[in-house]
């Protein structure tokens, strides 16, 4: 059972998912990385580099909070919240840019750059950067650009440049395609730092290691605090890195259900919506790896649609199709409607303005905790802030400053 | 024979000539344009085409391609159509080979073996996925195999001598060498470390080496034409025809078609 879950095999694949799809410029680069990688995972020394920083500069670990208000209201099942919100730079992101980060230095790369959507992964490889004295150069969809504008100016402020792009969509897909671009062109002194579980191999295997600090920490505070481990453990997914550190550490507690909550957007069936996994989209190749896509009939890879810009991609991690088909994990998605409620919710009961990606997995959790008696304990990954949203919530809300 | 060692072979008894491939979005500028543009290319000297199939994440691909891609899309291109445009090509043209080039997303998304049988019928000749590195395109070049299409396969400045080793294995037809570190488009390539990595190339692949990203004018395909079996040529067509006015886009791109077979042949 276990070696079911011990993956991705050599060369990158999760069952038929993963691999390594990318132009041959690329490959050189890849495989210093995945070089560079197997030693520093084994490495006692590199480990203890990592626990520092995040003890030091993150603030890990985070806690697990018992949001009692919002459990109360709904009358069902206890939520608890595990905070990656209160790490430093307000998300998860930081945890996988620190790993990278160091393991950018131990290979020598001056240089880092790195796709963004929403700007956390932005503002956290800008951050980091900044720490360890890198150049840095983030490259962000034009729309994404005018939509996140303080983010931009954050990152600005952290010395890194922002590159709008404005091919295709101008969104996230296309500051990944713009930050490939320039990693083949760049390759002996540049390090790119993927935010999420997507990618060529070694990036859904390697950012998920560097993720996986929040369910091993999980693991040993569920036991001290409350005796015992969740019934049910819930994430949000767009690419999927927040919910893959929660659940990975999890796989073998067969116990435990995971449930990713994808983006519903307006609606699964209006198609405006980035849920891949819930809406059964094909499988096939993007960003090097081959994974559930939303495409149309000819293969063209769909803009999407959800109102946070973090969830707003047309694939997923190759990982998480796998956790899907084995019946490890389960999908479902929430609509931006049932986000914002979720996140007001969470404002007006528990004093917490969650992300709006978190937002999503919490509407979930908010779905099913009345229907569940009060013993059950439903573990939701904070994974990020949500003072970056104030702006899209308040429009939302026809509301301008 | 395959057309692609037909066409190789012929140059060769020809005096040693080498091959000259212009690379042309599928549905650029219009979609009217491309069945005529490729006759006209072969008119001006022309010896191989390869065809791009649209696509809507082409990463591997500069700033000029891209757009070419982008607009021949938004003008209603689907891969179907870029297999229709080959077989319509095929009706007057019995002897150019036609290379299919693009991304494997839309390849699967038809089917490989689908899309093997397809391109086939239509009279293609050979097919180069970008995002299929060997280790993961051995079942869809033995698919290319079963209906005579010639897989081809890029290798780079940066790829190892383990690596031609790999392509070797799987190409037929040429192999195309990406002559830059970066993107379609960018930079001229160097003509001294080409002389320097090719003959190793040759060796591991056995087939010709094509040599592509870069050539901008006969000067620089006179110069790759040294060292190479093949100059190939994409961007710089690509901006010629973004740049025609309405009307002149044949015109033009076989004005620069015959400016590059003049440099190509100046090699002899």
């Amino acid at each position: 059972m276990t070696s079911l879950y011990d993956l991705p095999d050599a060369r990158g694949h999760f069952g038929p998912y993963g691999g390594v799809f990318v132009a041959e410029t690329l490959i050189a680069a890849l495989e210093e990385l995945k070089a560079a990688y197997q030693t520093t995972r084994d490495d006692p020394a590199f480990a203890a580099e990592f626990a520092r920083e995040l003890a030091h500069y993150v603030g890990r670990p985070s806690p697990i909070y018992h949001a009692r208000r919002l459990s109360e209201t709904l009358g069902g099942a206890q939520i608890l919240l595990k905070r990656e919100d209160l790490n430093h730079t307000g998300s998860h992101k930081v945890n996988n840019c620190i790993g990278q980060a160091l393991l950018a230095r131990r290979m020598g790369k001056p240089r880092v750059i790195a796709e963004t959507g929403a700007g956390q992964h932005g503002v956290a490889t800008a951050t980091v950067a900044a720490r360890f004295g890198f150049e840095c150069v983030v490259y962000m969809g034009a729309e994404d650009v005018q939509r996140q504008a303080a983010n931009v100016y954050r990152m600005k402020l952290l010395g890194a440049s922002v590159v709008p792009v404005h091919s295709g969509s101008k969104t996230l897909k296309d500051a990944m395609n713009e930050a490939m671009r320039d990693w083949v062109t760049n390759i002996s002194n540049t390090f790119y730092i993927i935010g999420t579980v997507a990618g060529p191999h070694p990036y859904p295997m390697m950012v998920r290691d560097f993720q996986t600090v929040i369910g091993k920490e999980c693991l040993t505070q569920m036991t001290d605090r409350f005796g015992r481990q969740p019934d049910v453990i819930i994430a949000a997914v767009g690419g999927g890195s927040n919910a893959l550190g929660i659940f990975h550490p999890y796989l073998p507690h067969k116990d435990v259900r995971l449930i990713g909550v994808e983006a519903a957007g307006e609606g699964l069936k209006t198609g405006r919506h980035a849920a891949p996994l819930t809406s059964g989209a094909k499988i096939g190749v993007l960003h090097g790896n081959r994974t559930a896509l939303m495409q149309d009939a000819d293969g063209q890879i769909l803009a999407t649609h959800s109102i946070s810009a973090g969830l707003d991609y047309p694939g997923v991690g190759p990982e998480h199709v796998w956790l899907r088909d084995t019946g490890r994990a389960e999908y479902t998605a929430a609509t931006d409607d049932e986000a914002l409620k979720a996140f007001h919710a969470l404002c007006r009961l528990e004093g917490i303005l969650p992300a709006l990606e978190s937002s999503h997995a919490l509407a979930h959790a908010m779905r099913i905790a009345p229907e569940l008696p009060k013993d059950k304990l439903l573990l939701v990954n904070l994974s990020g802030r949500g003072d970056k949203d104030m702006h899209t919530v308040a429009s939302a809300s026809g509301i301008t400053f | 024979m395959s057309r692609i060692a037909a066409t190789f072979a012929r140059l060769s008894k020809e005096g040693h000539k080498k091959a000259l491939i212009p690379f042309l979005t599928a549905g650029f500028p219009e979609i009217s344009l491309t069945v005529p543009l490729l006759s006209a290319l072969v008119e001006a000297g022309a010896d191989v085409l390869e065809l791009g199939m649209p696509f809507s994440d082409p990463m591997a691909d500069g700033p000029t391609i891209q757009r070419a891609s982008e607009r021949a899309l938004a003008q209603g291109m689907t891969l179907q159509k870029t297999l229709e445009m080959v077989a319509e090509f095929r009706k007057n043209d019995r002897e150019t080979p036609i290379v299919l080039m693009g991304y494997a997303n839309p390849i699967e998304a038809m089917g490989t073996a689908v899309f093997a049988r397809a391109a086939s019928a239509a009279g293609a000749d050979g097919v180069l996925v970008v995002d299929y590195p060997p280790e993961e395109a051995e079942s869809f070049a033995r698919e290319l195999k079963a209906e005579s299409l010639d897989p081809i396969f890029l290798l780079a400045p940066t790829s190892v001598p383990e690596r031609f080793a790999k392509v070797g294995q799987l190409a037929s037809g040429y192999v195309y060498y990406v002559s830059l570190k970066g993107v379609t488009g960018k930079g001229r390539p160097d003509v001294a470390e080409l002389a320097r990595r090719l003959p190793a190339i040759r060796a591991a692949v056995k087939t010709p080496v094509g040599v592509g990203f870069g050539v901008r004018d006969a000067e620089t395909a006179a110069a790759v034409a040294e060292v190479a079996d093949a100059v190939i040529v994409g961007s710089r067509l690509i901006e010629e025809l973004e740049n025609a006015p309405a009307g002149e886009a044949l015109a033009r791109a076989a004005a620069l078609l015959r400016d590059l077979r003049q440099g190509v042949d100046r090699a002899l």
